[in-house]
């Protein structure tokens, strides 16, 4: 369980990123926290690990504050994935995986050997592993990444917007993998994206944030879906455009489900599937 | 070409003995150079006045340099540390530079990715910024290395033997095919030494070579797509 305790956060020059923030993050859960930019979700997550420290208040991980432990030590417990992979250039897939084992101290033939594994774990090819980052395809260097931050087996997984540079079909394939992923390997997961869709479709919770990091609404991506807390909300989800506002209608061909505009957005099961969290928004960005 | 014919083995000697004298002052430049350009690229206010006095050492007169130096330090003039000492202050000049712009080139996400997996400043800058300044301080070094060589036969007038010694003793005694000697030795000596340095460096950063080689055909949307 992570928890800010009014936490704020002003930079250098006077920007105010944060204002007074409190939120839990339950554990073994992905909760995601979306905004626009400028939102300040980039700087909560960085408070985490200290990336960012907090100008007043403290985040606390399992109620002991992170300012107290050594920040790389800290760092090292806590996976971290970024856009554009933040791969290290002159390392191999393989030493770019084993980075936090070999910080950690582990020999460089059982650090190799976990990542190896790993990079099954993501999907990734074995004959991948001997290339360097610049001879990868950008899906495949956010799965390196994802390899990366899983490596030393972190209880809390930082994601910050790790597939906003892809294209978007390998978008959607590393969003299944990645709750694939969780389903096997349960982390308290915390994801920073500005895409509504994507928020929806990843979260167990969500958290819906304004200007200053401000906590517009919170909950899961029912409750948010069928009560938007205000108009800011269902702006932002689209719900006030009829995005999400679905209907079945019957067509020459069969039942289909339509949006406010008319769309057909998809069709209706004759039987009731197991809902899946991809069905409610239409693959749009 | 009958005076080369029989002083080989005197051109020869000279050349190891101005290689030596040179990569001394090569390599102790680059030491004192990556602490400097360190500084210079982490304290902005630093960084000005830093660069713009390294930068104004290369404009001392080398005769002058060779004369001030043993003054100020105490040795003497006619030593071979004179001439490594001087043939240092300039490689300095041109590296610091160097350094801080290598420093400037790598990627601030590497740089933060770094922090976020655990890096320590000290260990981040050795295995991370450094190795990935090395392209540009490698081509700082290139310019070094070529202005040193050319540079060291300056030692000759204060009684350094090295190939200067070959335009000195050739000028004394109106011999052209002996200055010719030296200046085609030390064109060769600094072909020679690129190089090495060129060969170094792609050993040192195979990583490079990956960025512009096959790297591009690896991405093909069939491997993307099985991946």
């Amino acid at each position: 369980m992570i928890e800010f305790r009014s936490v704020s956060k002003t930079f250098p020059g006077g920007a105010r990123a944060v204002e007074e923030f409190s939120l839990v993050i339950p554990a073994r859960r992905i909760t995601v926290l979306v905004g626009s930019s400028g939102s300040g979700k980039t700087t909560l997550l960085r408070m985490i690990n200290r990336m960012v420290e907090p100008t007043s208040g403290t985040v606390e991980i399992d109620g002991a504050s992170v300012l107290e432990r050594d920040p790389v030590t800290l760092r090292r417990s806590i996976g971290y994935v970024m856009q554009n992979s933040g791969l290290m250039p002159h390392f191999t897939v393989l030493d770019n995986v084993a980075t936090v084992l070999r910080l950690n101290g582990t020999s460089r033939r059982d650090a190799h050997a976990r990542a190896r594994e790993l990079l099954g774990t993501v999907g990734l090819d074995q004959s991948l592993a001997e290339r360097y980052p610049s001879q990868l395809s950008g899906g495949q260097q956010q799965r390196v990444g994802v390899a990366r931050g899983l490596a030393a087996d972190p209880n809390i997984l930082l994601m910050d917007e790790p597939f906003g540079a892809v294209d978007p079909i390998v978008r959607t394939e590393l969003q299944r993998e990645l709750l694939r992923l969780q389903r096997e390997l349960d982390k308290t997961v915390v994801f920073v994206t500005h895409d509504i869709d994507e928020a929806f479709l990843l979260g167990d919770r969500i958290v819906i944030l304004g200007a200053g990091a401000r906590i517009v609404q919170e909950g899961t991506p029912e409750e948010i879906l069928t009560a938007p807390a205000n108009d800011f909300v269902a702006a932002f989800i689209g719900a006030d455009r009829g995005k999400r506002a679905l209907r079945v209608e019957q067509r020459a061909h069969g039942t289909v489900v339509v949006d406010a505009d008319g769309r057909v957005q998809g069709t209706l099961s004759p039987e009731s599937a197991p809902a899946s969290p991809g069905t409610t928004a239409g693959g749009m960005d | 070409m009958t005076w080369i014919g029989a002083n080989l083995g005197l051109i020869l000697d000279l050349t190891a003995v101005h290689l030596w004298q040179s990569v001394v002052a090569l390599v102790l430049g680059v030491i004192l150079s990556v602490p400097l350009g360190r500084l210079a690229w982490r304290y902005r206010l630093v960084r000005g006045p830093l660069i713009l006095l390294t930068g104004l050492l290369y404009t001392i007169p080398s005769l002058a340099l060779l004369i001030l130096l043993p003054a100020v330090l105490g040795y003497s003039a006619i030593s071979e540390t004179n001439l490594v000492v001087a043939l240092t202050v300039y490689a300095v000049a041109i590296l610091v530079r160097a350094v801080a712009d290598g420093l400037d080139s790598v990627d601030d996400d590497v740089r933060r990715a770094a922090t976020a997996m655990g890096y320590g400043s000290a260990r981040r800058f050795w295995t991370v910024e450094l190795p990935l300044a090395g392209p540009v301080i490698l081509a700082g070094v290139r310019v070094t290395a070529m202005s040193t060589i050319a540079l060291a036969t300056v030692g000759t007038l204060i009684g350094v033997t090295n190939l200067g010694y070959l335009f000195t003793n050739g000028l004394d005694r109106r011999l052209i095919e002996e200055v010719f000697a030296g200046v085609a030795a030390v064109v060769v000596l600094a072909v020679l030494v690129d190089a090495l340095l060129v060969l170094a460096g792609r050993l040192l950063m195979p990583w490079q070579r990956a960025a512009t080689g096959r790297g591009r055909a690896a991405r093909t949307p069939a491997e993307e797509v099985s991946a």
